[in-house]
């Protein structure tokens, strides 16, 4: 029988090394112990990651806007992140008269915990992550989900009518946005043939990014919705509903859920860089190309590219309205997302072993449907949006009025 | 902009904004530089010119300079000089409209180039007439061109305005003829 550790080096090296510590009888023991230590590690590497990506998000958001951002806390600002994190723990932490207490408590704790639970399959290069699930993608789109649940939790336990406002635009977008999300995940699975996500970066002869653009638009647009950044971050809306979901939370609570919101970021920009950038593999096409860096490096690179990415999208656009963002996810995104799975699965039929070259076949033929879905929806959508909603009728004066 | 092509240009835009340089000045080390008919606190004032005549507190469009006089016996050209006793300004409430210096008829009290007054307390806030004359006499040039023509700035070190520079009887008035010659140049 495999065993699931089988591939995983960095397990069942520790493995080994505490195996060899144990007395007879208590393997059990080193397999704990060996599981315990890299949940440390990369629970405490997701966090500083995190950190690191509140401080970076700041400083680029300023440079942006032509201002400095934080500098003062460190050299560079580099300690600001431990600063807000001490000012948040330091604060009261308010509990509203009207506040449901176990939800309200439980809110910003189950959506640390969902979000952390999605680093457990991400794998962070050759031989470092903690599980290599078989259905590692089902397991991304979907624990992430329990992060809306908690968000419901606490906007309907703060007893603040902006609070459940915020929370119940949250489930509806997201609700919608999970759809075009998993079936623009479908190309992927059917170009890799499995749903483990070590599977998904080794099978990236090429990365996925040229192979399926349209799944990878669907993908980005559909995952920035559900982390609530801008253009879709609607729950949140400052000028509408204070602070959404998360009004009512102060001190350490509203760390955690701050915690939340960026650590999902994170995890989202490292799926996005396993599923379509091609994980910890260097990015040059020939594969006996001279490994410059190790897969560790390349992937953080990857990471830190698309938090920059995404930071830049919140730099320059508007939020959008509730109306168009429900008809970009179900008039747009979700065909989208079908027309992508529909092309790749034929494409795959066509090649079921592509070779190397038919590979760039492949990928002309995805991005011609791509620019061709574009133009066409691109076209659809503006005519939609140039009909007027309300017709003036001129009523002829008769001349002896007047 | 059909075909996505209006977010791409407003991408571009924030990017270009990206490789500027930040206009942040950071302010306890880098300072804008200030003007030197700059209205700000630490008000100058000149107790040989001042005669007590309180135009200044009745000009204050807030009414937060008080003034308490007695007669001090001293006979000036213009009449009897009154000694100051109490010469407080509120400067929590002071908007600096330096309605009180243009009021001024002897040129006793100048605005100052300060503002950085910032106190824990409101009471703090009170410019005293203790303080009023040992303030430093570097005042800003608003409404006094005398000071302006003379080529004073207050930001350079050194040369203290005296009581007897301050006034604008000692500048020398422009003829006709200098005044002509510098609106033509202006022009």
């Amino acid at each position: 029988m495999d065993s699931p550790l089988d591939r995983n080096g960095l397990y069942s090296g520790l493995y080994g090394f505490f195996a060899d510590l144990a007395p007879d009888g208590l393997g059990w023991l080193a397999y704990l112990l060996a599981g315990v230590v890299i949940v440390f590690i990369v629970v405490n590497g997701v966090m500083l990651l995190t950190a690191f990506e509140t401080y970076m998000e700041r400083r680029v958001l300023g440079r942006f806007q032509t201002r400095l951002g934080p500098n003062r806390v460190g050299p560079f600002g580099l300690l600001q992140p431990f600063a807000d994190v001490l000012k948040l723990i330091m604060k009261e932490d308010l509990r509203p008269a009207m506040a449901d207490r176990l939800t309200f408590f439980l809110a910003p704790v189950i959506m640390v915990a969902a979000i952390l639970l999605v680093a457990a399959v991400v794998p962070f290069g050759p031989d470092t992550f903690l599980a290599d699930l078989n259905i590692g993608v089902l397991f991304i789109v979907g624990i992430p989900t329990m992060a809306t649940v908690a968000m419901f939790l606490g906007g309907w336990g703060s007893g603040n009518r902006f609070a459940l406002l915020g929370a119940a635009r949250a489930v509806a977008m997201l609700i919608s946005y999970e759809v075009p999300m998993i079936v623009s995940l479908a190309g992927v699975l059917l170009l890799a043939g499995s749903m483990s996500l070590v599977d998904v970066v080794e099978a990236q002869r090429l990365p996925f990014v040229v192979l399926q653009p349209l799944g990878f638009f669907v993908f980005l647009v559909a995952a920035s919705a559900e982390m609530n950044r801008s253009p879709f971050d609607l729950m949140e809306a400052e000028s509408e509903l204070t602070a959404g979901f998360h009004t009512e939370f102060s001190g350490v609570r509203f760390g955690l859920l701050q915690l939340a919101e960026f650590g999902e970021l994170v995890i989202i920009s490292a799926v996005l860089a396993v599923l379509f950038l091609g994980g910890w593999q260097n990015p040059f096409v020939s594969p006996d190309f001279a490994q410059w860096l190790p897969g560790q490096v390349w992937f953080l690179l990857k990471l830190v590219f698309f938090l920059l990415l995404f930071t830049w999208i919140r730099a320059t656009l508007p939020r959008m309205r509730v109306d168009q963002v429900m008809a970009f996810a179900w008039k747009a995104l979700f065909p989208l997302a079908i027309i992508n799975t529909l092309v790749t699965a034929g494409l795959v039929v066509a090649w079921p072993e592509p070779e190397y070259g038919q590979l760039w076949i492949i990928a002309a033929v995805n991005w011609a449907v791509a620019v061709a879905c574009l133009v066409v929806f691109s076209r659809a959508l503006e005519r939609h949006r140039e009909r007027p909603t309300a017709s003036v009728q001129l009523v002829e004066v008769p001349a002896e009025v007047s | 902009m059909p075909y996505g092509l209006g977010i791409a240009k407003g991408m571009m835009v924030t990017l270009r904004n990206l490789v500027r340089k930040p206009v942040t000045v950071q302010y306890p080390e880098q300072r804008v530089a200030q003007h030197h008919r700059f209205r700000g606190e630490d008000f100058v004032w000149y107790e040989e010119r001042c005669t007590g005549c309180a135009s200044c507190a009745k000009y204050c469009p807030q009414g937060i300079i008080k003034i308490v006089t007695a007669p001090s016996g001293e006979m000036t050209q213009e009449g009897e000089k009154y000694k100051l006793e109490v010469f407080d300004i509120e400067i929590a409430r002071c908007m600096f409209c330096g309605l009180c210096v243009e009021a001024c008829p002897y040129d006793a009290l100048h605005m100052g180039s300060g503002f950085e007054r910032a106190r824990p307390r409101q009471s703090d806030l009170v410019i005293s007439v203790d303080e009023l004359k040992a303030s430093a006499k570097k005042p800003s040039t608003w409404f006094r061109p005398q000071l302006q023509d003379r080529g004073y700035d207050p930001f350079q070190p050194g040369d203290d305005v005296t009581w007897q520079d301050a006034g604008r009887e000692k500048s020398v008035a422009p003829t006709y003829e200098e005044m002509l010659q510098r609106w033509v140049q202006g022009r």
